[in-house]
């Protein structure tokens, strides 16, 4: 088992035209996910190294059975994407597009809540990859490795590198997956939490945060009362000087609200292994499994 | 992006929310076209930073000899660090009550959150800590909006002057529309004051979601008259996220949590980060090249670390970027770079066939970090 996506996840591609859709869904493809569509308006009964092009989500479900949309549009129309993938069926929406305002979120977020069962991941986040069954974004699968440990972060590129260490390890990874970084996403650490608690391939959870926001707060309450697995945690921006705001729309300190400093105490409170430097969370996921 | 009060009732005036008449300047001589405004008048330091009321930023006058005189006293004047550049000068009022209202995302509830209080004018958070019963809370869902119902009981559970009620409540839709329909993170009235011209917006503190700049012309106007360092304004026409520190390691990265990460860990090993800089998603080759550009103005880079983790960004691009930036030119300082993920097979090639000895490849963050901090020391 895995969370969210194994080898019956079937992926269609919102933006499978533009230059960065293209390049990750034929590497998603290369892995072993089966991409099996792709949409873009006016660009219906056409093709990209095979996979066809759809002008809708619906029309793309009923001739290819897809259950997972991967969304590439620009920011300016990645709320309707999202709505339309949603209603036309779609159970699991990863919006990799960066740069939503965060009124669209917002309104996203509430209509997919009130209207639809389907899951978003993100916007703003790398997908999900569940390693020897199927990924799903923009992860580099090279670096990660099948096994037991899964992997939650807020941020993209940090989650890589958390998979990085652990492989150096040889110690494989169930599911990772990348919430983003942006105010308003779709699924939660606690989410993500609870659905690794629930999933017998994994025995263990990194979860990495960032300052600003209080989602790594209300993880440590989660991971108190629910949470049997062990957790190690990393938190990002320990330094980072109070007021800037440095590129999450997460990351933002603002009085003593969201440092990294009240979110390692309530981590470490709720049992939770805390590390200080990336770099050493193989060894501390070592320790405990 | 925060804006400066002026800026902020620009915006309450596109939007109907009534404020007090007023004229802008940024010198003494721009003080000859305010005949139209009737005395007393109220000279306001345009800062952004909390107490310029206590600082002498603000002051009451009566007429054009003491109008002259205030003018020349705040303009200039250094208010916790931060230069008065220009003047609000706004008809005055006579206060009868002061109120506070604002509109922000809650982000840990998903829905916008209107916090209404009759006790205003003054700090908002000691009235949350100490009278938290004083601070009306409505969450309002992002899809359904704020109806007039809600506005009204809100009114009535805060204690505001009843005889108003009508007013305020037409001044909230108004905010909550620049709110919402002006794409902002936040939209701060303390005070909004019933006074003898009727009830004003007297001050603004207004954040813009930059994201939504596409669809508002304005936030490029508004932009222009914000004071940012000349680094991170050539950083921000190039695309780049940068804010600028005090180290000496000059840092790039991909990721805004990869790159905090790495000033932390840069940290960890007893240096200190000279600047925050993140290439972001996708980069291109002359992404990287912009941002080795950006670090070549700092006099007080002394080694640079460049740590890109690959994703939808490509090691092989960030190389390409490298050996352009550096090509036939005298590197001031060394370059260590890591680089890991998608396509750094082909990054890493690129860089050893380049054979620019200033540049060191390093095999992870951490050893990476360490040489960065003993090169700048």
């Amino acid at each position: 088992m895995s969370i969210f996506i194994d080898k019956n996840t079937k992926v269609v591609v919102q933006g499978l035209t533009g230059r960065e859709g293209q390049f990750h869904a034929l590497r998603n493809r290369d892995y072993g996910t089966q991409v099996v569509a792709g949409t873009r308006p006016g660009k219906g009964g056409e093709e990209i190294q095979g996979i066809p092009i759809f002008n809708t989500v619906e029309e793309a479900i009923n001739a290819t059975g897809a259950n997972t949309a991967m969304t590439f549009v620009p920011p300016a129309f990645a709320k309707d994407a999202v709505l339309e993938a949603a209603i036309a069926g779609c159970n699991l929406i990863v919006c990799i597009t960066e740069g939503i305002p965060a009124k669209d979120e917002a309104e996203m977020y509430d209509i997919l809540k009130n209207t639809t069962n389907a899951m978003l991941l993100g916007p703003n986040c790398p997908g999900l990859i569940s390693p020897g069954k199927s990924n799903v974004g923009i992860m580099p699968h090279e670096i990660t490795k099948e096994g037991n440990v899964g992997v939650v972060s807020r941020s993209g590129t940090l989650t890589y590198q958390a998979v990085h260490e652990l492989t150096k390890l040889n110690i494989g990874q169930s599911t990772c997956i990348g919430i983003g970084g942006d105010p308003v996403p779709g699924m939660s650490f606690i989410d993500v939490l609870d659905a690794f608690e629930k999933d017998e391939q994994t025995n263990a959870i990194v979860m990495i945060g960032e300052i600003g926001g209080s989602a790594e707060e209300e993880a440590a309450e989660f991971i108190k009362n629910n949470i049997s697995k062990p957790v190690i945690s990393y938190i990002a921006g320990v330094t980072a000087p109070p007021g800037k705001k440095m590129g999450h729309a997460g990351a933002i300190v603002s009085g003593n609200k969201g440092t990294a400093k009240a979110k390692i105490e309530a981590l470490t409170e709720a049992g939770v292994k805390v590390v200080k430097n990336p770099t050493q969370i193989g060894k501390a996921i070592e320790d405990v499994i | 992006m925060n804006l400066f009060e002026y800026q902020g009732k620009k915006l309450y005036k596109q939007y109907d929310i009534p404020t007090p008449t007023s004229i802008f300047i940024r010198s003494q001589s721009e003080l000859a076209n305010q005949e139209s405004l009737l005395f007393p008048v109220v000279v306001k330091a345009q800062v952004q930073v909390g107490g310029r009321g206590k600082a002498g930023g603000i002051k009451l006058v009566s007429s054009h000899d003491e109008l002259k005189t205030a003018v020349n006293e705040i303009l200039g004047m250094d208010i916790k660090g931060h230069r008065v550049e220009s003047l609000l000068i706004e008809e005055a009022s006579t206060i009868i009550k002061e109120y506070y209202i604002s509109f922000t995302l809650d982000r840990s509830v998903k829905k916008y959150l209107m916090l209404l209080s009759a006790k205003g004018g003054m700090d908002i958070e000691e009235v949350a800590e100490k009278n938290p019963e004083d601070l009306i809370k409505i969450y309002i869902s992002p899809s359904e909006g704020l109806t007039e119902e809600t506005i009204i009981n809100a009114i009535k559970d805060a204690n505001l002057d009843p005889e108003f009620t009508n007013e305020i409540k037409n001044i909230i839709l108004k905010l909550y529309n620049l709110f919402v329909a002006g794409d902002c993170d936040l939209v701060e009235v303390n005070p909004l004051a019933i006074t003898n011209n009727g009830v004003l917006a007297l001050d603004s503190k207004i954040t813009l979601d930059m994201n939504a700049e596409y669809r508002h012309e304005e936030f490029n106007e508004f932009e222009a008259d914000i004071p940012i360092p000349d680094s991170e304004a050539f950083a921000k026409s190039k695309g780049l996220n940068f804010i600028k520190l005090d180290g000496s390691v000059g840092i790039i990265g991909n990721g805004a949590g990869l790159v905090m990460s790495t000033l932390d860990v840069v940290s960890e090993h007893g240096g200190k980060a000279a600047n925050f800089l993140d290439i972001g998603g996708g980069a291109k080759a002359e992404t990287v090249t912009a941002a080795l550009e950006v670090l070549e103005s700092d006099s007080n880079v002394k080694s640079v670390l460049i740590n890109i983790f690959g994703g939808i960004t490509r090691c092989d691009l960030v190389a390409e970027g490298i050996v352009e930036a550096t090509k036939g030119k005298f590197l001031k300082w060394p370059i260590i770079v890591r680089l890991d993920g998608t396509n750094s097979k082909e990054g890493l090639k690129i860089l050893s066939q380049f054979k620019n000895e200033k540049i060191i490849i390093s095999e992870s963050m951490d050893e990476a970090a360490k040489l960065a901090v003993k090169e700048s020391q």
